[in-house]
């Protein structure tokens, strides 16, 4: 039972980082209909701006580490939200009128120069992070010993979903990005400044993103330019697995893959772990391909 | 002069280039030149799938690690010749292409993007894992011999230069009549607007399964070539990076045999033209995805509209008969 508890908690804050990096292909997606496959490298570009700030800015020595963190936090969902806005500036809305595909080769190329420049800025072996950062009490709950760093993690992820979802469902800007990704052209009529919320939602995106980045790092201990792609294709399940565009789904979807992933690698075989994200994925399109919390829609997947 | 006969004249000058070429290169190009046909054969394969049936499929390399391992194993444990193991290496991958896209070939594009992408994830961790324990792991398999036609051992670059430049040869012609056929003629039907073909009657999901299935067999062929070549593959060779820069070639193309040709010699030979910059090489890979969609998202040299003579004639027959 202790096995079994620790493993769903573990679960649960892996689950709660896929979750955050999900919300940001949901919300694109809900937008543009446009997978934005550059999304889990501005994730990884967040894991490497923060530890650039915490150990070449020194950072980590002249604060006390709480703050640090939490400076650190907002500084690098800032940047990575403001690369998020060039990117789309720059490699989607010159493509807005053309097909689909025109822009899925963009998200793409785009994918592909982030991990590369990532690579040759800072080299193609792994970072370790700072591990004085990591706090290192336990907490017994319910007579389990729990780590006190997969508590907060999953504490960070539920606020920030929080947050977005309140912003979503109670500010006027949250309700106008609904209403963009319910129907453009009509939002347009309504007096919304489409292009506006677009770009809002590639700077709100990428900004989760990057303090998912953060959260990797400080969890994990270590990044490599590859991450993007490993968390981003495992974010981007989670947010079919809810639905995609649907942002309580991605939530729901992110926790609910990272929980099966640990019990599968914990009850399975460990080497299949990164397989399993995959099986789970081809399983939900051929199954339910809308997703377990979308609503039936007349669109043919 | 039309662009007909621009491109066939240019297709004919390439094809003598490449002839002749390996007499005029040091070994090294050679090499070079082998490995742009490895690719080149690919795309060629993808294109069927790809630029044909318009399916966004990404996930090539996984049937192209199918179809070199099935050689590396029938060589190393049973000694097969490696001729001989290159139809089966094609049936395997072909087989799998079968089994994994029966269920999911319906989806619409970029869902089907995600899930060929999980595909070939899920080939290499498999074979990773040691699956049915004989891929041998992540260190692959070593030891492959070399192939052996009427006594005549292939073995030098150049050998295999003209050996993958054959394939490439034979393919172009055979998928230059596939595309003229009316499995071709079905398959564009559907790429621009596979609802209206279904209502004409065409089996939308059938004729998409066999272009799948079409190109996963080449792929595997050409796997065959590959570790013909390599003599040793492991996992890593084909991983998902593989399969984006046959995708890339393939998009970047515009789906025209002659445009797969000059992008594979563009995005695989120019990088080692510009020997400086191979740190960087996948860095420009990506610019150039992104530029090209912006300014040409139709691809370097799209397929030329399909031009029917005989129903054109009796066209123009029919309307002379009625202004007389």
């Amino acid at each position: 039972m202790e096995f079994f508890v620790q493993q769903l908690l573990n679960g649960l804050a892996v689950g709660g980082i896929y979750a955050l990096v999900a919300l940001g292909y949901t919300m694109v997606y809900g937008v543009l209909k446009l997978i934005n496959f550059a999304h889990g490298d501005l994730f990884a570009v967040g894991a490497y701006l923060g530890l650039t700030l915490l150990v070449s800015c020194h950072l980590g020595q002249t604060l006390p580490p709480f703050f640090a963190v939490l400076l650190v936090f907002v500084l690098v969902a800032l940047m990575v939200a403001l690369v998020g806005y060039l990117l789309e500036r720059v490699a989607y809305r010159p493509l807005r009128g053309a097909g689909r595909l025109s822009a899925v080769v963009s998200a793409l190329g785009a994918s592909i120069f982030f991990e590369n420049a990532l690579m040759l800025i800072y080299g193609a072996r792994v970072f370790v992070y700072p591990d004085f950062l990591r706090p290192d009490f336990t907490v017994t709950l319910f007579g389990y010993q729990i780590p006190g760093m997969r508590l907060l993690v999953i504490a960070v992820s539920v606020v920030l979903m929080i947050a977005l979802q309140i912003f979503m469902l109670r500010t006027k800007v949250g309700a106008a990005m609904r209403a963009v990704a319910i129907d453009q052209g009509a939002a347009r009529l309504m007096g919304i400044n489409v292009n506006r919320i677009i770009s809002l939602v590639f700077l709100i995106g990428p900004g989760l993103g990057g303090a998912a980045g953060i959260l990797v790092g400080i969890y994990y201990g270590q990044i490599d330019f590859l991450m993007g792609w490993s968390y981003g294709l495992k974010a981007f399940t989670a947010a079919i697995l809810g639905g995609i565009g649907n942002i309580p789904g991605a939530m729901v979807g992110g926790l609910l893959l990272g929980v099966v992933e640990a019990m599968a690698s914990a009850y399975f075989a460990v080497a299949w772990k990164d397989a399993v994200a995959f099986f789970v994925l081809i399983l939900i399109l051929i199954v339910r391909p809308t997703g377990f919390l979308c609503e039936r829609t007349a669109d043919k997947l | 002069m039309n662009t007909r006969k621009v491109r066939f004249i240019t297709g004919l000058a390439l094809g003598i280039v490449l002839a002749v070429l390996p007499f005029f290169v040091n070994n090294y190009w050679t090499d070079v030149c082998v490995s742009i046909g490895l690719y080149a054969l690919l795309a060629l394969s993808l294109n069927v799938i790809l630029g044909q049936a318009g399916i966004f499929h990404m996930g090539h390399a996984a049937f192209y690690a199918v179809g070199a391992y099935t050689t590396a194993i029938l060589n190393t444990m049973f000694q097969w010749p490696i001729f001989w193991t290159m139809p089966l290496a094609g049936l395997a991958a072909g087989l799998v292409a079968l089994v994994v896209a029966r269920p999911i070939i319906h989806l619409r594009g970029d869902y089907l993007l995600i899930v060929t992408i999980g595909i070939v994830e899920i080939v290499r961790i498999a074979l990773v894992n040691d699956i049915f324990g004989i891929t041998g792991g992540s260190n692959g398999i070593f030891g492959i011999s070399r192939p052996q036609a009427f006594g005549f051992r292939i073995v030098k670059s150049i050998h295999f230069y003209y050996l993958v430049w054959g394939m490439c040869g034979i393919s172009l012609l055979l998928f230059h009549f596939l595309w003229n056929s009316r499995f071709g003629r079905a398959l564009n039907y559907i790429k621009h607007d596979d609802i209206a073909a279904e209502g004409c009657g065409v089996d939308v999901s059938h004729y998409k399964l066999m272009a799948f299935v079409l190109g996963a067999f080449w792929a595997g062929m050409a796997g065959t070539l590959y570790s013909a070549k390599m003599l040793t593959i492991a996992p890593a060779s084909f991983n998902f990076m593989e399969s984006v820069i046959i995708f890339a070639v393939v998009i970047l193309s515009g789906g025209s045999q002659l445009g797969v040709l000059v992008s594979a010699f563009l995005f695989i030979g120019l990088p080692e033209v510009m020997r400086g910059l191979t740190e960087s090489r996948m860095l420009f890979f990506g610019l150039a995805m992104m530029l090209m969609m912006v300014w040409r998202p139709q691809g370097i040299l799209p397929p030329l509209p399909r031009v029917y003579k005989k129903a054109l004639a009796r066209a123009q027959a029919l309307a002379r008969e009625k202004s007389e």
